[in-house]
């Protein structure tokens, strides 16, 4: 008896699962875009628009700095 | 290659991290927000940027009040103008994120039309720095003023519009951004995202500061 009750419990908690996951790969997200792998190249991008802006930032601390060190 | 303070080489280290974890990171599947709750890590950290750079800007205020020091006077203006840029950039932003989640790019929500006046109270900072010539009654003037902007700003934004319905997470009663509530995976890469952000603006203020104090330097020769 107690193991019918396990297997029905087992049985209905191993479906409760498989809808909760139904659910929610149901939600689109950007799977696909990440399968092809591509996506690398969008946060290569960004990555070298930061690399840019620093590189700029470093630029304008160095004329700062060499505007600071005359005016002493 | 200049000599950078030890906050700003941890800027760009977090920025990278960032922009890495910001695209590449596991985040929730939530129905609505699909994919743009990837926002969180670029949206978000402007607003809690522009509160810690306007905190900034009212310190100063109150430090030139206390001391009659003009260059406090200075930060206390430079960090109120990278706020505003921030706030902006989180305001537009946001309309974005609005428009294909909300459906409107501005839907009148109580969070979007207290973001819009409390920028104004700022500009109108700005527009008061500009109107006045006299420099000590500018610093003066000015400081008061913007130490009440941020006593306003602060209901304005965060408690306000809690009392109303507000299509924006964290209001309408409940605080906290709770759609994002079961991502404990977002949490790792939100905080320091902001912490990111907030350096960056502080970086710009930095420099922008010591340009205007070296201005100033020259001027009164």
């Amino acid at each position: 008896m107690i193991y019918r009750i396990l297997n029905l419990l087992f049985f209905f908690l191993a479906t409760m699962e498989a809808y909760g996951q139904g659910a929610v790969n149901s939600i689109e997200m950007a799977d696909k875009f990440r399968q092809d792998g591509k996506i690398y190249v969008v946060v290569a991008t960004v990555m070298l628009i930061l690399a840019g802006l620093f590189a700029f930032l470093i630029w304008l601390e160095r004329r700062i700095e060499n505007l600071e060190q005359k005016q002493k | 290659m200049p000599k950078l303070s030890w906050w700003k080489f941890l800027t760009i280290a977090i920025m990278f991290y960032v922009a890495w974890m910001g695209f590449m990171g596991k985040v929730p599947r939530l129905p609505i927000l699909n994919e743009t709750v990837r926002n969180l890590y670029f949206h978000v950290p402007m607003w809690f940027g522009m509160i810690l750079i306007f905190l900034a800007s009212a310190w100063y205020s109150i430090q030139y009040l206390r001391t009659g020091n003009l260059d406090h006077d200075v930060r206390a203006g430079t960090h109120a103008e990278i706020g505003i840029v921030f706030g902006l950039l989180g305001i537009t932003t946001g309309m974005v994120w609005a428009r294909f989640t909300w459906g409107e790019y501005w839907s009148n929500d109580p969070k979007q039309n207290a973001s819009a006046v409390g920028l104004m109270i700022y500009m109108g900072y700005l527009l008061l720095r500009g109107s006045v010539s006299s420099v000590r009654d500018r610093a003066r003037i000015a400081s008061v003023y913007n130490i009440f902007a941020f006593a306003v700003l602060i209901p304005l934004i965060y408690i306000l519009p809690r009392y109303t319905d507000s299509l924006h997470p964290g209001n309408g009663g409940n605080p906290g951004f709770n759609p994002y509530d079961q991502a404990r995976h977002m949490r790792p890469v939100f905080y320091p995202a902001v912490l990111g952000w907030t350096l960056v603006g502080f970086w710009l203020a930095n420099l922008l500061v010591r340009y205007k104090i070296i201005k100033n330097n020259y001027l009164s020769q």
